[in-house]
């Protein structure tokens, strides 16, 4: 596809270009007063027009032998030669128009006798024009090419990102499930019923989590569900240890929320606190739903003393990332302890889901 | 062989979670050689526990209230053989680094268990215990790399100080032992100065003395003491020789 060619807008602005051009023709050929005036306006003007659709075919050329993968001497011998033909047209074109002007137009009579000196400066301005344009389009092909290269690395940096956070979020905490399937082996001997009830919950969470990777929004009553589902089976590992109070807003459950984006918060909030506390301690989570947006609430006990463990502010991270790359400036994330508790507040714009996006599901 | 009865192997659990003492216990129950003298809950209890009835040997998960199981076994010091119990693979290196007997990954299976047993039963059979190094001084070297230390733990005998490196305001060694200054006391810790040094943050904290390592927020004025010396005064007020060498690796920091 040409890129002056298909497109009007630039083929006019490529066309505007040329009229310097061809003022600076009408001087060369006036500068030796072999020809008046208006007889070299008259004779630059339509030839350049000529010329200029003339260059546009140096982009065929250009295409065909790129500059970085082409030998120097083939890449001079097409364009040089190319630069030759175009103008030996150009000098043809030249002197047919002279012979008409000079045979029609009384005052400009014997112009193609007295144009005969001038022809190689037509001839050589020709060449240089036609070069000029191979280097024109040249500077076009680069300039494509690094901005293809470029939207290419965007495009890439976003799937990969999207790849990245659709893992993260599909992503079970392994620990979670070594831990858990450890109470339930202590279970089968001492508590067969409770074993298999905590199978039970266990598989509930899983299937839960299964699939919920690939949806990019879920009812947050569904996100809840999980939560419900996540802590039976932390109940069953941490029994008093474990408090957990909620206060969610009714209108709030039917707003969308991307999926597990709330359980690692309340993962995050055992893990890193209740789990520290000898005694254990309470999560407290509250979500509110006011003027089109969400604000949820995670907090909990933790102890500020606590030795160090390895996964600690990679779920806040995610979950913060998640949200940013999601809704940008509408969303905020803030997390931070202040004595013994630590708290996590989120807030988001409330999407009811469209229609389309529930046929979706 | 001879048929007099053989002392009981006295065992401790130490785990947060009840339902995984209770797995270790269920499979310890089959073994009448070893008896379970307590179990904790906790690092600081464990740490009690075993300062007081020294037990053969210790079932330790890692992750814990108030003190990780690394901490723990940097303060109960290396009489006891340690199996580590845990979810966590990441700390396996590390865990043989600090001589445990053996590393046990949650879900607990018996046979990896028993053949967990029988290690530290020839372990404490050949009563070789690793003397070769202090406890603290493997847990410096097994510390992981490019990570400083945040806080010590300290034992003074079943009670355990945590200090945050915050708070220290310099380290003196004394023999086999280094004293670590903090809030006006000195907390005394089985060590050589030199496994500390590495482990702390070396922005933070300067050698200024074959004996002497100095907080370097504390420092007040360093002046001339002798010919070849010279001593730093803290903000404590407590005074610090200063060696050459040391003298010139805190111009070296200052200079920075």
């Amino acid at each position: 596809m040409h890129p002056l060619l298909g497109q009007l807008r630039r083929l006019l602005l490529y066309l505007i270009a040329w009229i310097p051009l061809a003022a600076l023709l009408a001087y060369l050929l006036s500068i030796t007063h072999q020809l008046g005036i208006e007889e070299a306006l008259a004779l630059a003007i339509p030839l350049c027009l000529f010329y200029a659709f003339v260059c546009l075919s140096a982009w065929y050329p250009c295409r065909s032998t790129p500059i970085d993968r082409v030998e120097l001497e083939k890449l001079l011998a097409t364009h040089v030669g190319g630069a030759l033909v175009a103008s030996g047209l150009w000098v043809f074109a030249a002197w047919v128009l002279a012979w008409i002007l000079a045979s029609s137009i009384f005052a400009f009579r014997g112009l193609n006798e007295r144009l005969y000196s001038e022809l190689p400066v037509v001839f050589v301005t020709g060449v240089l024009l036609y070069l000029l344009s191979v280097f024109f389009y040249y500077v076009l092909i680069a300039v494509e090419a690094s901005q293809k290269a470029e939207a290419r690395v965007m495009q890439m940096s976003i799937l990969a990102r999207e790849a990245e956070l659709r893992a993260l979020k599909a992503q079970v905490n392994p620990h979670f499930l070594f831990n858990s399937l450890n109470s339930i082996s202590a279970l089968t001997s001492s508590d067969p019923s409770k074993a298999r009830e905590m199978c039970i919950l266990l598989g509930d969470f899983l299937r839960r989590t299964l699939g919920l990777g690939e949806k990019s929004a879920i009812p947050l009553e569904e996100e809840m569900s999980l939560i419900h589902a996540f802590l039976a089976v932390e109940k069953t590992r941490y029994g008093a240890r474990l408090h957990m109070e909620e206060n969610i807003a009714k209108d709030a459950l039917a707003v969308d929320v991307p999926p597990l984006l709330l359980q690692p918060l309340v993962e995050n909030a055992i893990s890193h606190g209740i789990a520290n506390l000898i005694d254990g301690g309470w999560i407290h989570l509250d979500i509110g739903c006011e003027g089109g947006s969400v604000s949820i609430v995670v907090e909990n006990l933790f102890d500020p003393e606590a030795p160090a463990r390895r996964r600690n502010g990679v779920g806040l991270a995610n979950v913060r990332q998640r949200l940013q790359a999601r809704y940008g400036n509408r969303a905020t994330f803030d997390a931070k302890g202040e004595g013994d508790r630590f708290r996590v507040a989120i807030t988001l714009p409330a999407a009811k889901p469209t229609e389309k996006e529930v046929a979706a599901r | 062989m001879s048929s007099e009865p053989t002392r009981k192997i006295r065992a401790v659990i130490v785990d947060d979670e009840e339902l995984a003492r209770q797995i270790l216990r269920e499979f310890l129950s089959s073994h009448p050689e070893i008896e379970i003298v307590t179990e904790c809950a906790n690092g600081f209890e464990a740490v009690k526990a075993v300062a007081e009835i020294k037990p053969d040997l210790v079932f330790l998960d890692i992750q814990m209230p108030k003190l990780d199981g690394f901490e723990v076994l940097e303060l109960i010091g290396n009489e006891t053989a340690v199996v580590f119990v845990t979810a966590h693979d990441n700390f396996a290196i590390r865990a043989f680094e600090v001589h445990a007997v053996d590393y046990l990954m949650k879900p607990v299976g018996a046979g990896r268990f028993e053949a967990a047993l029988q290690r530290a039963k020839e372990r404490l059979e050949g009563k070789a215990p690793s003397n070769a190094a202090s406890a603290a001084d493997l847990a410096a070297a097994a510390r992981p790399p490019a990570q400083y230390l945040e806080r010590i733990p300290v034992r003074d005998g079943a009670r355990v100080f945590i200090i945050p490196v915050a708070k220290l305001d310099y380290v003196e060694a004394q023999d086999d032992y280094v004293a670590l200054a903090s809030d006006g006391k000195k907390h005394l810790k089985q060590q050589t100065i030199a496994s500390l040094e590495t482990a702390l943050d070396p922005s933070r904290f300067l050698r200024v003395h074959r004996s002497y390592i100095v907080n370097l927020e504390r420092v007040a004025k360093i002046e001339p003491y002798s010919k070849d010396s010279h001593v730093a005064v803290l903000t404590t007020g407590a005074q610090l020789p200063v060696s050459r060498a040391g003298y010139a690796r805190l111009r070296e920091f200052l200079d920075r």
